[in-house]
């Protein structure tokens, strides 16, 4: 790889308020290279490429484009540099049509008066070189997740001086032929000259596609390698390194009968196809896998929300299969969402409300028809208390707390009846490393008096040292069931994609 | 001092909303405009007057506070009056003496009437998931429909002395009886949606529907519910403004389901639900008729009332607005 490098990136800092995201990250990427950004959840990929496309401003450092330092204020200048990303959040309008997403913006027109079929042209055009099977004219919203990660490349292919293309975790929704006709394109870009920032979990691609790898960890820049120069297994060590291990605490696990479990059960989504799992009390199972391979919604149709097709739940020794959220609540499981704002909290009526929802119903507080005002609050007040909320005012609205603290209103609403088993679907998703620990002491507390908890994490550390049994899923099934000894990262990283051999038979 | 005052105003306006500073403006300058506003007899007027937007907005908000609203208020109120005038009449030819019991049957079947179209609002919005609007409009016209070809745009007069003298106009301790019936009905409403359970699973349902869900109440059947509940009250609004005139009237509902929303909304009832009290509700519908009375006091021109009708309500949400910012400017 001798050829002229395009872009650098020269001591990059990133700092929210005092969380330092990003430190002081330098790289650069050649004409035609793919120079991957390998790291941990958390561990600065994302702020990177978000300065780069010109989403987030930097503290402090610059950028290089041909050697000249440039100013990346907005999403638009970063184009106008020929920079384009493409994140994994689309952002594509499900009510228009292909071409008209393509041109969101940069539409073609004369005094404002749209010129349709320039647009349709040129729509035609980008999607022929880009040997995308697209009708220009077909909406959005009913493309395929793959098909919709088409158009969100081809719109940025749009500008013919494309010279930077940022990918994040393109792959993560796709199947696998839509996988090959995606790199067929990198590397038509890559032939073309187009550096290509990369970001990846898979090992797979990494080996596939990657010239040079960026490490990086809790926002620090750890080397950058070439890909020849290193195996599989140097990576992840680079990847997590030391980690900080004070913040999990040792648990002492106790299990005892069997709570639930899970025979060969598939569900309505489909995204769960065959999963048979078991829980103890006094036990914490660990899910592990990409987002979409059924760690999530294994527990979502436990709970209610994703109807079992086939297959059995078994609760209490009792058959549960397709029961709904409140009879779980009401037999001792609940279920917190990892999505705070959409699925999780009343961001409008105060944490008071929020917390007790679940359980108002039963007479702790209530006369089953009356609440008990003062006594709820009580009870609630000294709830927050032990998990130290801040600011520590329970009238407020949640919308007025930090993310972390959003997440221990949600975890309360766990503590106010006496549950069973509970699960925790993403528990730490934008929490800061303090309020992490005060989640993983509470977890500790709860699996010690003989609870049963499961934590769906795609933040494997927390998998790794919080379970006592992990399975990691891959594609609907369980890949591989872990205990004790044997989890490791190294095993659960393994397990974590499709086995290698599969991928090339098919 | 100054700065304490103003101080002291931003901060009552953040807790109370701008509702209280309307009233007392409005009877600030109603006052000034007419000497017959700030009087005993012209209040009991306005209350009596406000009766039934007021129990009308306390229905509406229930919808409101579930993410929709009603716009067949009107309508139930003309069908609820078509039946009971109907019912009555009838039943007054067969029983003349029974009159009591003839208005008590009259009025069951104007409010299970009621209660049957909130019941065909409610199951399209929580089972079929019709969108509110889609829903209670085209309810609104069927129903509207119906009462108009029942009595042939005519109105049914003929009613019992007995049933206007009482719910119309009668008093008790110099207190109208409309007015005490909506005091009553103001206090069981705020007690259910303030102090219970169920009023909570309303709050959550309106406020973030998934996490209601999740959290493990049926969201479902307080969809349904906001809407029956609605409905009794317009039911029973229609009732009593049927006692009012003397007789059955499909028209008689036009003019509320907009003006209950724009009272709602005065009141700080949020449009996408989870918002909104009892307590301002009522002062929201009673001060819409404050104003309406207070500009027929004054001696404005009808047209004119409704355009400052429609600039208060603007006036109202954007002070809302401003409130919101505030709010959240103020945060830790």
């Amino acid at each position: 790889m001798s050829q002229k490098i395009i872009l650098e990136i020269k001591n990059l800092c990133k700092e929210y308020f005092s969380i330092t995201a990003l430190d002081d990250l330098s790289f650069d990427l050649g004409e035609g290279e793919i120079h991957v950004l390998f790291g941990e959840n958390g561990a600065g990929k994302s702020t990177t490429i978000s300065i780069i496309a010109g989403a987030t401003k930097a503290t402090r450092g610059e950028v290089l484009l041909d050697g000249e330092i440039i100013s990346l204020d907005s999403v638009q200048a970063a184009r106008s540099y020929g920079i384009s990303a493409v994140f994994q959040e689309f952002s594509l309008i499900e009510n228009m049509t292909v071409e008209e997403n393509l041109f969101l913006s940069a539409e073609k027109n004369t005094l404002g008066l749209l010129n349709k079929k320039d647009l349709h042209d040129a729509a035609v055009k980008i999607l022929h070189d880009l040997d995308f099977d697209l009708n220009p004219k077909s909406k959005v919203a009913y493309l395929t997740r793959a098909e919709q990660q088409m158009v969100e490349i081809a719109k940025a292919f749009r500008e013919d001086s494309l010279r930077v293309l940022i990918l994040d975790e393109p792959t993560a929704s796709l199947t696998d032929k839509e996988t090959q006709q995606l790199y067929k394109l990198i590397d038509k870009a890559r032939s073309k000259g187009v550096g290509i920032i990369y970001i990846t979990h898979r090992m797979e691609e990494i080996d596939y596609l990657a010239d040079r790898i960026t490490i990086l960890r809790d926002g620090k820049f750890i080397t950058t390698v070439n890909k020849k120069d290193v195996c599989e297994t140097e990576l992840i060590e680079l990847m997590t390194g030391r980690v900080i291990d004070q913040i999990f605490p040792d648990i002492n696990y106790n299990p005892k009968d069997l709570l639930l479990e899970t025979e060969n059960l598939k569900t309505q989504s489909g995204i769960v196809k065959d999963v048979s799992i078991k829980v103890h009390r006094g036990e914490i199972i660990g899910l592990a896998g990409l987002v979409g391979s059924g760690k999530s919604f294994i527990a979502r149709s436990v709970f209610g929300l994703d109807k079992a097709l086939k297959g059995k739940v078994t609760y209490k020794n009792e058959n549960c299969t397709n029961s709904t959220p409140k009879q779980m609540i009401n037999n001792g499981l609940i279920y917190l969402p990892p999505n705070r704002k959409e699925e999780g909290l009343l961001m409008d009526r105060n944490s008071i409300e929020n917390i007790s929802l679940s359980a108002i119903h039963s007479n702790k507080f209530s006369n089953y028809t009356l609440i008990n005002a003062k006594k709820e609050k009580e009870y609630i007040q000294v709830l927050a208390d032990k998990l130290s909320l801040y600011p520590n005012n329970i009238t407020l609205s949640p919308k007025h707390f930090s993310g972390g603290n959003q997440q221990k209103i949600m975890l309360l609403k766990s503590l106010i009846e006496d549950m069973d088993l509970i699960i925790l679907d993403e528990p730490t998703v934008g929490v800061d490393v303090g309020t992490r620990s005060v989640i993983y002491n509470l977890i500790k507390d709860l699996c010690e008096v003989g609870k049963a908890i499961i934590i769906i994490s795609s933040d494997l550390p927390e998998v790794l040292n919080l379970a006592s049994k992990v399975y990691v899923f891959y594609g609907g099934y369980i890949q591989a069931e872990l205990e004790g000894e044997e989890i490791t990262e190294q095993n659960v990283l393994n397990n974590f994609f499709e086995k290698r051999n599969n991928l090339h038979e098919q | 001092m100054n700065n304490s005052i103003t101080a002291n105003l931003k901060l009552s306006f953040i807790k109370l909303g701008v509702l209280p500073f309307l009233l007392i403006l409005a009877i600030v300058v109603f006052s000034i405009l007419s000497s017959n506003f700030l009087t005993v007899d012209n209040f009991t007027n306005v209350a009596r007057q406000s009766t039934y937007l007021v129990i009308i907005s306390i229905g509406q908000m229930f919808t409101l506070l579930t993410g929709g609203f009603d716009l067949s208020v009107g309508s139930i109120m003309a069908i609820s009056s078509v039946t009971t005038a109907m019912t009555i009449v009838f039943f007054t030819t067969i029983f003349p003496d029974s009159v009591y019991l003839v208005i008590l049957v009259g009025l069951m079947s104007g409010i299970l009437v009621g209660i049957l179209v909130g019941a065909i609002n409610g199951l399209g919005v929580s089972l079929f998931d019709v969108s509110p609007f889609i829903m209670t409009m085209g309810v609104s016209s069927t129903v509207f429909g119906i009462a108009l070809y029942l009595t042939g745009g005519v109105p049914i007069s003929d009613l019992p002395d007995e049933f206007s003298d009482f719910f119309g106009y009668g008093t008790l301790f110099d207190v109208p009886i409309p007015v005490l019936i909506t005091l009553f009905i103001a206090f069981t409403m705020y007690i259910l949606v303030s102090h219970t359970i169920y009023g909570r699973y309303v709050y959550a349902t309106g406020g973030n529907i998934k996490a209601a869900k999740l959290s493990g109440i049926s969201t479902k059947k307080y969809l349904f519910m906001a809407y029956i509940i609605c409905a009794i009250l317009a039911a029973v609004a229609g009732l009593l403004l049927t006692a009012r005139i003397g007789s059955g009237e499909a028209n008689l509902g036009a003019s509320f389901p907009l003006e209950s929303i724009a009272a709602c909304i005065i009141a700080g009832v949020s449009l996408r639900g989870g918002i909104g009290n009892v307590q301002s509700v009522v002062l929201g519908a009673f001060f819409i008729i404050l104003m309406q009375n207070g500009m027929n006091l004054a001696q404005i021109e009808s047209y004119l009332q409704i355009v400052v009708i429609g600039i208060l309500l603007i006036v109202a949400v954007l002070a809302d607005k401003l409130r919101e910012k505030l709010l959240d400017s103020t945060k830790i």
